[in-house]
């Protein structure tokens, strides 16, 4: 199963309601497709950085999208048809989020070896003692 | 005792050589930069943090370089992914002028 991010931008002229209903429709298609839709994230009305067509603000949305991958081709497709969206993009983010993972899990561990450590050298003392002599004698013979 | 004044007086070695700057053959020691995102944790660079990333945008709208900003390699590479990804959905300009 693959994790993706699909934002697009719906053109700002694009009244409310009519966003609704291309956000259903768009998570419809990945639906049908077999993919799950577990976040919607709309960002909202936001300024562009540059103007795209002749547009110089935007709805964001985001979509977070569970499935194979054969989805996203679709969901892109009808994006690229529609009038009403003016730019998307497609994130592939569960490899990314896999290492972000791993990394902090080799952070916590990391942290819990530390303390470990110090714990051992509190507890230890006794023990480097014991093999220096015990290389003492080595030597001696 | 007697190896302080010796201490002391190689430091005014050094103190005369990066003053008369003869030839700038001493380079000035800066505080090395560490990498903010290192220090605050962080595993993945999310390109819709557009705040975050225009912090590594000067003026033109560039990339800040790792020399400047001091950030370690990973991260550079991450947040590089990143800037060129919110480019593209116009969070932030590709060139300003």
């Amino acid at each position: 199963m693959r994790v993706y991010e699909v934002l697009f931008i719906v053109a700002p002229n694009v009244e409310e309601g009519d966003i609704e209903t291309l956000v259903t429709q768009f998570s419809d298609i990945a639906t049908n497709q077999g993919a799950q839709v577990t976040k919607v994230d709309r960002m909202g009305r936001r300024r562009l950085a540059y103007p795209i067509g002749k547009f110089n603000e935007g709805h964001y949305i985001v979509l977070t999208i569970e499935g194979t991958g054969s989805e996203i081709a679709e969901v892109e497709r009808r994006m690229r048809v529609s009038d009403a969206v003016i730019r998307y993009i497609t994130i592939r983010i569960d490899e990314d989020l896999k290492r972000a993972e791993k990394f902090g899990a080799r952070r916590a561990a990391r942290a819990a070896a530390g303390r470990g450590r110090n714990r051992g050298r509190k507890t230890e003392p006794v023990l480097p003692i014991g093999r220096d002599d015990d290389s003492d004698e080595e030597d001696e013979d | 005792m007697s190896s302080e004044p010796r201490d002391q007086g190689r430091r005014d070695d050094r103190g005369g050589r990066q003053g008369g700057g003869q030839g700038g053959g001493r380079r000035f020691i800066r505080a090395r930069k560490s990498c903010k995102f290192c220090a605050d944790k962080v595993d993945y660079i999310d390109y819709k943090d557009s705040r975050l990333l225009s912090t590594y945008i000067p003026e033109r709208g560039k990339i800040l370089p790792r020399r400047i900003s001091g950030t370690c390699a990973p991260h550079q590479r991450m947040l590089a992914t990143a800037i060129k990804r919110a480019r593209n959905c116009a969070l932030i300009p590709f060139a300003t002028d």
